[in-house]
């Protein structure tokens, strides 16, 4: 059901060398800003999905979804960054990730090309940056035209342990 | 070969390449207490596993090497390369073994003395000898080494690549029948095989083992055999290899992961099917119909095969358990009796595996520290043989397991002494923690209370591990320890992927599963029902059969339509409103009546779907917390839906303690209806109905000669029995034959029998009766549903009086001027209350009648004499035994005799009835000794 509105993760059209100077990244925007995640990380990308909402779930969860007989926890990152809700009628996407065993879809406004960037452009954040984006970032890539925040998997989908313990 | 070796051959093959693996782990990094815990683990494990087969030689070996891992953990040895190599070398040692095991299932003769003395050396921490042996040892190994090991050789390898290896622990493949996985590839046979396959290896009964403790040849000079020894060792290491395949060739291990992976493409398939059979269903005549039900058959058996090759009953893991038990038992001179107790219970293959070694290991324990030797147990009042019982269930989406002991129980003063010495807690931590919290000690690491080291147990490597392998499953354990009385461990595993049927419910457009084992009944309530839903302060509750039943509120409780909350006086009467028109009757609600242990609750949802059969998931790590769900999982139209925990709810509506109150009105609604079963004959008469009598009346069944009747004064009459017995038709138009034969019910009580002609006699029934009062004609008590037939159930009595018509008049004649004696017949079951009136009145007695206790003492007050009571027990608001009770202190009825009558007649129910004062205590429907009772008691 998801097929069709699949994107390859991979769009790696151009010849990349990788010399190992260069990271590959998919682009996902959220609001006005530019994130990436590491493309390795990626497994699906997925367009709008049925989602199954969880009483009780800490805020960021928006509910679990049926990818492919997977049940994958979807995290809205709008609510994880403290961002304003998505405006109505505006369909998301999501960018589906593995972390020890488990899935998670990050749902975001929308999905871009992957990027190889190389680490010469890369500089850890300012620290004026808010906190919220830094706790979840490992850093910021120099674009030509506009500035990446690489989003860290793993401390992104830290949250609501405390409650857990 | 015996079982239970080959288990142990595979086992340990398997332990000791991991222990290879970590072994030079340990070595490269020596201060990892994980590492060596894990090793001293496994080591102790062969050693206890040996100790139980009586494998003396592989024994001593572990046990020996197990002292030096001992001491290296406690920190008394440093890890050396030479250290290690010693007790590689007798790991070595210890395959060698193995492999002569699974030869010629029986050890070698001889033994390792040189082997075990070197390896005690380098216990006790002298250097010199251990230097020494260190070429002896290194030669040995480096011999074998090019054909015999080359399996631990590529382990160490690998280990030394991934150090995730260790994980591999957590992931051990699950082992799957061979002709199992054919089955399911292959899909043509039916399921039985694969019941069959699976009941095949339990059916196995373990035989005895080879009588392997052939005595050591002592000729054997330990010192100069050595090189001997380790020739003949290299010449059998080649052959080894080859060998080790044998032991396994009836199942392939197939690692967990792709089952895994096959199951979810299974789920896929079934999805896909489910839609076809969708769009089938809105085109009919289609030709795929008939292939649609051929693939969505096979899908079935498909799904239902992969299912099954992940479950297993847990009988398999107990299978070893007696003959431990009786071995144990007479090790330690004690008497055990091993009860177990739901060993169908099925669990997934993965967690069996990891919960067998904990179960082992406790009861393992129960017998050794828990058990008392016979001449305690004696002196301490109790039986002499000591019992551990073993229970298995399903209990709302969890395997519980019980294992229980009336051994002498935790020590708690012995705890207090050992946390302290250890330093696990100080003085005054100790001092405020409750009894509980101190037995929890046991779960410790390096905690035994045992004050010898046997070869059982008492390392203190016993409870810490059950503990870390059932939480590695996610399950719990739970500790209750009575000294004197004995302890209980209750394990809670979740079925993590364990399949239920799964009642589907809607609360505010959210879909949720609820467990099917913990639903009990489900009642539609709306305002003009008869079953409405009332407040008290707000809480809603409602009545079900003269009890209230609490309710939980769904939509309360998962927060759903956070606009509802400061409406929660009116949120269960319009529960149903907000739900965006998706329920048409706005007034009705679903209540699922469930029942957690013994606490039963109603949960209100908006509407009720199907049952599904699920498969539960377990939830992702970040919404664990949540304890009121269990899981989650995919329907078949492809949704994900959150499966309900009915304990986390209980338990979150702080209900859960309620549930001791509860249990003894829980047993008393079990016993009511317990009661209510009867023994029915089932015959036809006269017209089609299907006619019913209790069978307790009925002497005997017998099929006359219709030539042997003889007829006096036009009544029929046989003779049987060197008696006249009177013959009565069922119906009066029936009109005899003279040919043949007739069945007859024959109806005795002292001198007079009675002969009821029926047409045929179909059945005997057990059967809960709900008789309907409504006769219609004489002789007919009523109407009841039996076996799913409109029966009328008939009045014995009334035919008694046809046959005789002084059955019911020479009483009254005998006694003349006699006052009848006068019985009060308490009973809640208008059935046997119409059962017992003619049958009494027949005797010559007064009969009253009442339906409960209450009642009774009513007539006590209201001045009303009787000669005895007759009581049942089981009764709703007032139990016989409450009854009783009452009535022995009143002032006007404390003398009467008052006799139980009872299905329920164990020793502690006639104790428990002298002692609230029954003069006597009748197994219902015994007519003969209710007549006899009453006539000691009163006289006639």
């Amino acid at each position: 059901m998801a097929d069709n509105s699949k994107v390859p993760a991979v769009q790696n059209g151009q010849n990349v060398v990788s010399l190992g100077a260069l990271d590959q990244y998919v682009s996902i925007t959220i609001g006005n800003q530019l994130f990436g995640i590491k493309v390795l990380l990626v497994h699906d990308v997925l367009g709008p999905q049925r989602i199954t909402r969880i009483p009780l779930s800490p805020k960021e969860v928006a509910g679990s979804l049926n990818l492919r007989g997977r049940i994958v926890t979807a995290i809205d990152l709008r609510s994880r960054l403290n961002m304003p809700p998505r405006p109505k009628g505006e369909e998301g996407m999501s960018v589906v990730v593995e972390q020890s065993g488990e899935l998670y879809s990050l749902m975001v406004d929308a999905v871009g090309e992957v990027l190889s960037l190389d680490d010469t452009n890369f500089e850890s954040h300012p620290p004026t940056m808010a906190q919220t984006i830094r706790e979840v970032s490992s850093g910021i890539y120099r674009l030509d035209d506009t500035l990446l925040v690489v989003l860290d998997c793993d401390s992104l989908l830290n949250f609501g342990r405390q409650d857990a313990a | 070969m015996d079982e239970l070796l080959s288990e142990f051959l595979t086992e340990t093959s398997e332990s000791i390449a991991e222990l290879d693996v970590e072994l030079v782990r340990l070595e490269q990094n020596p201060n990892d207490q994980n590492l060596l815990g894990n090793i001293f683990r496994l080591v102790h494990t062969i050693k206890g596993t040996c100790g139980f087969l009586g494998l003396p030689r592989l024994e001593a070996v572990a046990h020996a090497s197990e002292n030096v891992l001992g001491k290296v953990r406690d920190g008394d040895l440093v890890v050396t390369p030479v250290a290690v190599s010693l007790v590689l070398e007798s790991f070595d040692q210890i395959k060698w073994l193995l492999a002569e095991l699974e030869e010629n299932e029986a050890e070698p003769a001889g033994d390792d003395l040189d082997l075990i003395a070197r390896l005690n050396l380098l216990a006790e921490g002298s250097e010199v000898p251990a230097q020494a042996a260190a070429p002896e040892a290194a030669a040995p190994e480096a011999a074998p080494e090019p054909e015999a090991a080359p399996e631990p050789e590529v382990a160490v390898a690998a280990g030394e690549l991934s150090p995730e290896i260790a994980d591999v622990i957590g992931t051990r493949p699950g082992e799957v029948p061979l002709d199992e996985l054919e089955r399911i590839f292959q899909e043509t046979p039916g399921p039985d095989d694969a019941m069959a396959m699976e009941a095949e290896p339990e059916a196995e009964a373990a035989p005895e083992p080879e009588p392997e403790a052939e005595p050591e040849p002592e000729q054997e000079a330990a010192g100069t055999e050595v090189a001997v020894g380790k020739s003949s060792e290299v010449a059998v290491h080649k052959e080894a290899a080859p060998r080790e395949s044998a032991v396994a060739n009836q199942t392939i291990r197939v690692n967990v992961d792709l089952l895994e992976n096959l199951m979810t493409m299974v789920s896929e398939l079934v999805l896909t099917r489910n839609q076809l059979m969708q769009i089938a269903r809105n085109d009919k005549d289609s030709e795929f119909t008939v292939p649609l039900q051929r693939l969505s058959q096979v899908t079935s058996e498909l799904q239902e095969g992969v299912m099954k090759t992940r479950m297993q009953p847990i009988g398999n893991a107990w299978s070893k358990l007696p003959r431990l038990v009786r071995d144990l038992g007479l090790e330690l001179k004690k008497k055990i009796d091993l009860q177990m107790l739901g060993a169908d219970t099925e669990l997934d293959r993965q967690v069996l595996e990891l919960i067998k070694d904990p179960l082992t290991h406790m009861v393992r324990n129960s017998a050794d520290h828990g058990i008392e030797d016979a001449i305690v147990r004696v002196k301490n009042g109790k039986p002499e043989m000591g019992t551990i019982k073993l229970n298995a269930y399903h209990e709302g989406g969890h395997i519980i397991i019980e294992i229980t002991d009336d051994g002498r129980g935790l020590d708690t003063e012995a705890l207090k002494k050992k946390a302290l010495a250890n330093g696990l807690a100080t003085e005054t931590e100790i001092e405020n923690m409750s009894e509980q919290q101190i037995q929890q000690f046991i779960m410790r690491a390096g905690f035994s209370t045992a004050k010898v080291v046997t070869s059982v147990s008492g390392r203190g490597v016993g409870m810490d591990v059950v503990r870390s392998n059932i939480e590695k499953i996610g399950g719990t354990i739970e500790l209750k320890s009575e000294e004197g009385k004995g302890s209980s461990f209750i394990i809670k595993i979740p079925l993590t992927l364990a399949i239920v049927s799964a009642l589907i419910v809607e609360v505010a457009g959210e879909r949720f599963a609820i467990p099917q084992l913990s639903v009990v009944e489900l009642v539609r309530s709306s305002a003009d029902s008869e079953h409405r839903i009332e407040q008290i302060h707000g809480t809603p509750v409602l009545r079900l059969r003269n009890r209230l039943l609490p309710l939980v509120s769904l939509r309360k409780l998962m927060q759903l339509d956070e606009d509802d909350l400061e409406l929660t006086e009116e949120v269960v009467a319009e529960a149903t409103q907000e739900t965006s028109g998706m329920v048409l009757n706005s007034k009705e609600t679903f209540i699922v009546v469930t029942q957690v242990g013994t606490y039963t609750f109603g949960i209100l949802v908006d509407r009720v779907f199907d049952t599904e059969e699920i498969v539960v998931k377990p939830v992702a790590p970040i919404l664990r917390h949540i304890s009121l769900f269990s899981g989650n999982t995919i329907l078949g139209d492809g949704s994900v839906i959150m499966i309900l925990d009915p304990n986390g709810i209980a338990a979150s509506t702080g209900e859960i303690t309620v549930a001791d109150g509860n249990e003894v009105e829980a047993n008393r609604a079990n016993l009511a209806r317990a009661q209510d079963v009867t023994s029915l004959l089932i015959f036809k008469a006269g017209d089609t109905a299907p006619k019913a009598v209790p069978l307790a009346l009925v002497a005997r069944l017998e099929e006359i000669d219709l030539a042997s009747i003889e007829y006096s004064e036009g009544r029929p009459l046989v003779q049987y029995r060197g008696q006249l017995m009177p013959l009565v038709p069922l119906d009066e138009q029936t009109t005899l034959g003279s040919e043949g034969r007739q069945p007859v019910l024959v109806f005795a009580d002292g001198d007079h029998s009675m002969g009821l002609i029926v047409d045929e006699i179909i059945d005997i029934v057990e059967d809960r009766i709900k008789v309907e009062i409504a006769p219609d004609k004489p002789g007919q008590l009523g109407n009841a549903v039996i076996n799913g037939h409109a029966t009328d159930v008939i009045d014995a009595g009334f035919y008694l009086t046809r046959a005789f018509g002084d059955w019911f008049g020479a009483p009254d004649e005998e006694i003349g001027d006699k006052v009848a004696k006068r019985v009060l017949v308490v009973d809640d079951s208008a059935f046997f209350r119409n059962l017992l009136t003619p049958l009494l009145s027949v005797a010559g007695y007064q009969v009253t009648t009442v339906d409960d206790g209450r009642k009774a003492l009513e007539l006590c007050e209201d001045g009303a004499e009787f000669d005895a009571i007759i009581s049942d027990i089981e009764m709703p608001e007032m139990n016989g035994f409450e009854f009783a009770e009452a009535v022995r202190n009143t002032d006007r009825w404390s003398d009467i005799p008052i006799v139980a009558l009872s299905s329920h007649t164990s020793a502690a129910d006639l104790e428990r009835g002298r002692e609230v004062g029954f003069t006597d205590y009748i197994a219902k429907l015994d007519r003969e000794a209710l007549i006899e009772t009453l006539l000691q008691t009163i006289g006639a």
